[in-house]
């Protein structure tokens, strides 16, 4: 059995006010594993990623990601897990809007160290993989919802990471379009070999992952696909 | 975990950095241009001030020469040249050079001259730079020997300065003393540059035709190579009178500098009033960037971005705009200070360097000073917003959940309690080597907390209206905006409080001091009319029979004389001006007093002292002091009041005329105050004054009446408050400007609210009135803030500032009718900028807006 991308074990988390969003969660993430969370609003989906990212933290319980037990480490070490081991997809796209689109994808390589040159070629190939060839040096003014969107997914994919993090990447999409993005979410995912978790409400997203975990109160239940 | 070097770890942030001023390049220009401006008017102002006493210093180590040790007289009627032999058979002396030091009136109107009357065998071994080269009368050099020109008793020699437009050869008369007296140019004195008139001629000359004989101003030495300068003099000042003063040429350096300093650090901390607008320009520019890119931030701390990287990303975008003003300030500071010496001169108004015609001095020091300062002020104002950006929480941040302060917890007070109690604290604390430096400090400090108590004052001042429903939308959504985006609004108040106060402060202590030279003038001057003389040099004036005659002039009731000469208290202090008051008790025609009189014990001499001089030397009515006039002994003068005068910052002491004359010999007097007979018509006894001037002093003498100099003298305090308008005007008009950008950024940014309230059915005209009761509202609760603020800041001016740097007091009076426009315009100002930018948001398509991701 390979160790796990993502290991959480008995999270509990409430809001301000006391009210338990949910407790007792498990889950064990596989590398290569792509898996999907759903659950009604307000159930504490958002907040599960970003307790897994290291932006939120839990009352109770542990998360490690490819080893390392993020309440071991500080803000700084969390943050530099975040920069080279986390990949993040918004609903909200959030593609910076003063950067070409090439510096917005190759922006994880430029935290990283990486030149420059090198790292916008790199986003170059990326924007290519999601159907944007030739669009490096334009700004994000001039795309649509989707095509920002599948900007978001070259960013979050450009430095490898072993850990995908998207929260209703296609909240904010038409049907057709965010098929159109799914895929090529799905696509990039496989092609990577990273692990994905996806948060959605949409079934037809759920649908790309390899297990669908619904979330509530007591945890994570796994439905049948 | 990503170990990179440093130059390839900064790639991200400067991609950051450029993409956001291509993004919004007016934002940055606006923000570095008040920093350039700040600089180069601080730069500007201390260089033509050092210029202007460099060239001071220069014009004083003229006339000096090379003396390595001078003994000067207390006054200028000089002391008895007895005390020449005495000192040149002092150990350690090698050569002593007597110098009789008049200034001297020509037979160019106005013009002055300095004589110097040298013993030329001494001078050239003690003082070789004052001796004079003979010149033919066609200007080359004379063929004669140099001595025999230099004993000539007629003989002048000029320095290039007062040479212009005169040849040697020719007369100059020369008025002095009482005495006129005409002398031939010999030649000039090369080792005097352009910065002095100055006339050298033999001493014995000076003595006999100036009316000088037996008294010297002053002694030139040399000591003795190898010798303890600080032994001998030590053994000097045991020999000297106190009506003479041992001098050095580093005490001479402390004199010239402490005659101006007060007005240039005055003028310099004005000029860096303009940098510190600037610097709060640079905090409201950099908050609400900062706020706008809130969630932008909150990316890049998803994506791995330390809180420490963000800090010094937004801290570097502060010193970007702090290098590039600072780097243009350099460089207009040097240009307008160039252009100041071309076209005014030396002097910025306040007359202690007018007629200098100084070059610009260009030292690195005070330019990488002023360079550092506007770096610091930028990132001082970049310091909060930088922390703000690094301590969001990312998660929270992402939402964009609007104003990150909430608007139900109410703003802390006490930061801004603590800067408010420490300013005030600051202002009971003493002169910093006579400069009111924690003076200022206390003003930065009162200014800072009342920023700062902007967010708690604004919740205070809307609260009256939260929750009040006006019936439109514009209000009622603007009211609604304002309480619910505390830091926003803050934000703007911030720049509206900062300048409003800094101008209403000025203006306050500026209509005060005006005011209170007005009040004073209609005190000093009660006579019918006054008489003077101008130009006339040391030791002239009117003698008793000529006293005599003016007083028998028809329709002249009284006239009551004076005489001004300067009292050297110490060598290293500006003159007193020593008064001379007429005869009938001070009581008669006395200044106006500040608190008690006291009358003098028998024997002692009664002296008032002005306010100035009080202050310097530490003087209290009813104490028994010490002058160096005449040979008195120790505590002979008695203080017998304190009065007020803003004519002589350096100080006054007023003594009866005949104990004046009594202890110097001196019956002259050069000014008088005539009270007319009933009846008398001004214009006639003006004229028949005139006529009854002697001979000697025709077309130097002036009868004037006191609205006149009333006038004159309120033209003098406006010149002089020129520069301080002019620097006050820029520092206002950098204030505004960065009210408006913050009002403008704010608006546009706003450009997606804007577009949901259309989806939502406001009309764009209710959107535009909505940000004009907002611009208004800000302006209202700015201005009045900055209006309190500023009479606060003002009083540490009126009642701290101007005794420590001037050493008189005057009374708050406030311009009431400026300071209700200031508020007026405050509040339209801020409407208009809003609503101008307003009606550019709304331009936008609103279904554009609404889908922007940012």
């Amino acid at each position: 059995m390979t160790a796990p991308i993502l290991q959480i074990t008995d999270l509990t988390k409430s809001v301000p006010g006391g009210r338990v969003l949910f407790e007792g969660l498990d889950l064990r993430l596989a590398a290569g594993e792509f898996v999907a969370i759903m659950g009604e609003s307000g159930v504490g989906k958002s907040t599960l990623l970003n307790l897994i990212a290291g932006l939120d933290q839990a009352d109770q319980g542990a998360i490690s990601i490819d080893g390392a037990d993020l309440a071991g480490l500080d803000d700084d070490r969390r943050t530099l897990l975040r920069r080279d081991r986390v990949g993040f997809v918004f609903q909200a796209f959030h593609v910076l809007p003063h950067l070409t689109l090439g510096q917005n994808v190759a922006l994880p390589l430029a935290l990283q160290g990486q030149r420059g040159d090198r790292a916008l070629e790199r986003a170059e190939q990326m924007l290519a993989a999601v159907g944007l060839a030739g669009r490096a040096n334009d700004y994000p003014r001039q795309l649509s919802g989707g095509e920002m969107q599948r900007v978001a997914i070259a960013r979050a994919l450009i430095h490898q990471p072993g850990l995908v993090l998207a929260d209703e990447p296609t909240g904010n999409l038409d049907p057709e379009t965010a098929n159109r993005v799914l895929e090529v979410f799905a696509r990039q995912i496989r092609g990577s070999g990273a692990s994905a978790v996806l948060v959605t409400h949409s079934e037809v997203a759920a649908a790309a992952a390899d297990r669908i975990l619904i979330l509530g109160r007591n945890g994570l239940v796994e439905r049948a696909a | 975990m990503s170990n990179a070097p440093p130059e390839q770890r900064g790639l991200a942030a400067r991609w950051m950095i450029l993409g956001e001023w291509r993004a919004h390049p007016m934002r940055v220009l606006t923000a570095a241009a008040a920093i350039a401006i700040g600089v180069a008017l601080g730069l500007a102002v201390h260089l033509v001030n050092a210029s202007a006493l460099s060239e001071f210093s220069k014009a004083v180590s003229a006339v000096n020469g090379d003396a390595e040790l001078q003994v000067r007289s207390t006054t200028s009627l000089g002391f008895d040249e007895g005390l020449y032999p005495k000192l040149a058979r002092t150990s350690g002396v090698a050569a002593v050079s007597p110098v009789v030091e008049l200034e001297a009136g020509t037979d160019r109107p106005g013009e002055t001259v300095t004589v110097l009357g040298l013993d030329v065998l001494r001078a050239v071994v003690v003082t070789p730079s004052l001796i004079g080269r003979p010149l033919a009368a066609e200007g080359g050099d004379a063929r004669g020997p140099t001595m025999e020109a230099a004993f000539d008793e007629s003989a002048v020699f000029l320095s290039p300065a007062a040479l212009v437009g005169r040849a040697v050869g020719q007369p100059i008369e020369l008025i002095a003393g009482g005495r006129r007296a005409t002398f031939r140019i010999a030649g000039v004195l090369p080792g005097v540059g352009e910065e002095r008139r100055l006339a050298v001629l033999d001493i014995a000359a000076a003595q006999w035709r100036l009316g000088t004989l037996g008294r010297l101003q002053r002694l030139d030495l040399k000591l003795s190579p190898g010798v303890d300068a600080a032994r001998v003099a030590g053994v000097l000042q045991q020999t000297l009178p106190s009506d003479a003063q041992l001098v050095s040429p580093e005490s001479e350096e402390r004199r010239s500098d402490s005659l101006s300093r007060a007005y240039r650090v005055n003028l310099d901390m004005l000029a860096l009033m303009a940098l510190l607008t600037g610097g709060f320009l640079v905090y409201s520019a950099q908050s609400l960037s900062v706020a706008r890119r809130r969630p932008q931030f909150a990316l890049l701390r998803v994506l791995g971005v330390r809180r420490r990287a963000l800090l010094a990303q937004v801290m570097a975008e502060g010193i970007g705009v702090g290098v590039a003003g600072g780097g243009v300030g350099i460089a207009l500071g040097f240009g307008l200070a160039d252009g100041a010496l071309r076209l005014l001169g030396g002097d910025l108004g306040g007359g202690y360097f007018a007629g200098a015609k100084p070059q610009l001095v260009l030292t690195p020091g005070p330019a990488l000073v002023f360079l550092g300062l506007g770096l610091v002020t930028a990132v001082v104002g970049s310091l909060a917003p930088a922390r703000e950006a690094a301590r969001a929480q990312p998660a929270v941040a992402l939402k964009n959940a609007g104003d990150s302060v909430d608007p139900r917890v109410t703003p802390a007070i006490w930061p801004a309690a603590l800067l408010l109690g420490a300013g005030a604290a600051a202002a009971f604390a003493p002169a910093v080597a006579g400069v009111p430096l924690l003076g200022y400090a206390s003003m930065a400090l009162l200014l800072a907390g009342g920023v700062a108590a902007m967010p708690r004052l604004a919740r205070v001042l809307l609260s009256g209206l939260k929750g009040r429903s006006f019936g439109h939308v514009a209000p009622d959504l603007a009211i609604k905006r304002l309480w619910g985006a505390p830091s926003q609004a803050a934000v703007a108040l911030c720049g509206v409080v900062a300048s409003t106060s800094l101008m209403v402060a000025m203006a306050v202590m500026v209509s005060s001091f005006r005011g209170s030279v007005e009040d004073w003038l209609a005190q000093v001057l009660p006579a019918d009319l006054y008489v003077r003389i101008e130009s006339v040099g040391t030791g002239g004036g009117f003698d008793p029979e000529e006293q005599a005659r003016l007083a028998s002039t028809p329709g002249v009731a009284g006239i009551a004389f004076m005489r001004t000469t300067m009292l050297r208290m110490s060598a290293d202090a500006p003159p007193l001006a020593l008064i001379a008051r007429p005869e009938g008790g001070l009581d008669a025609g006395a200044p106006p007093m500040i608190g008690r009189t006291e009358p003098a014990p028998p024997g002692a001499i009664a002296v008032y002292v002005s306010e100035p001089a009080a202050w310097l030397y530490g003087w209290k009515v009813g104490q028994r002091i010490d002058l160096p006039i005449g040979g008195t002994p120790p505590g002979a003068f008695f203080v017998t009041g304190i009065w007020r005068d803003y004519a002589r910052q350096h100080g006054a002491v007023t003594l009866e005329s005949h104990d004046y004359t009594a202890l110097t010999g001196d019956r002259w007097r050069s000014e008088a105050s005539v009270t007319l007979e009933a009846g008398a018509d001004r214009q006639d006894v003006a004229e028949a004054l005139e006529a009854n001037v002697p001979e000697r002093l025709a077309g130097r003498v002036s009868v004037a009446e006191p609205a006149t100099l009333r006038d004159m003298a309120l033209r003098l305090f406006d010149r002089s408050f020129a520069v301080t308008y002019g620097l006050e005007a820029i520092a206002i008009v950098v204030g505004l400007a960065g009210v408006a950008a913050t009002i403008s950024a704010q608006t546009l940014a706003r450009t997606k609210e804007f577009g949901m309230l259309r989806h939502l059915g406001v009309t764009k005209g209710q959107i535009v009135a909505m940000l004009a009761t907002e611009g208004a509202l800000l302006g209202a609760v700015g201005g009045l803030a900055g209006i309190g603020l500023g009479l606060a800041m003002s009083q540490v001016l009126i009642h701290v500032v101007n005794p420590q740097s001037f050493h008189w007091t005057m009374e708050t009076k406030p311009p009431w009718g400026l300071l209700f426009s200031v508020g007026v315009a405050l509040v339209v100002s801020a409407a208009g900028t809003a609503l101008v930018a307003g009606r550019r948001a709304v331009s936008a398509d609103a279904v554009r807006a609404v889908r922007e991701d940012w």
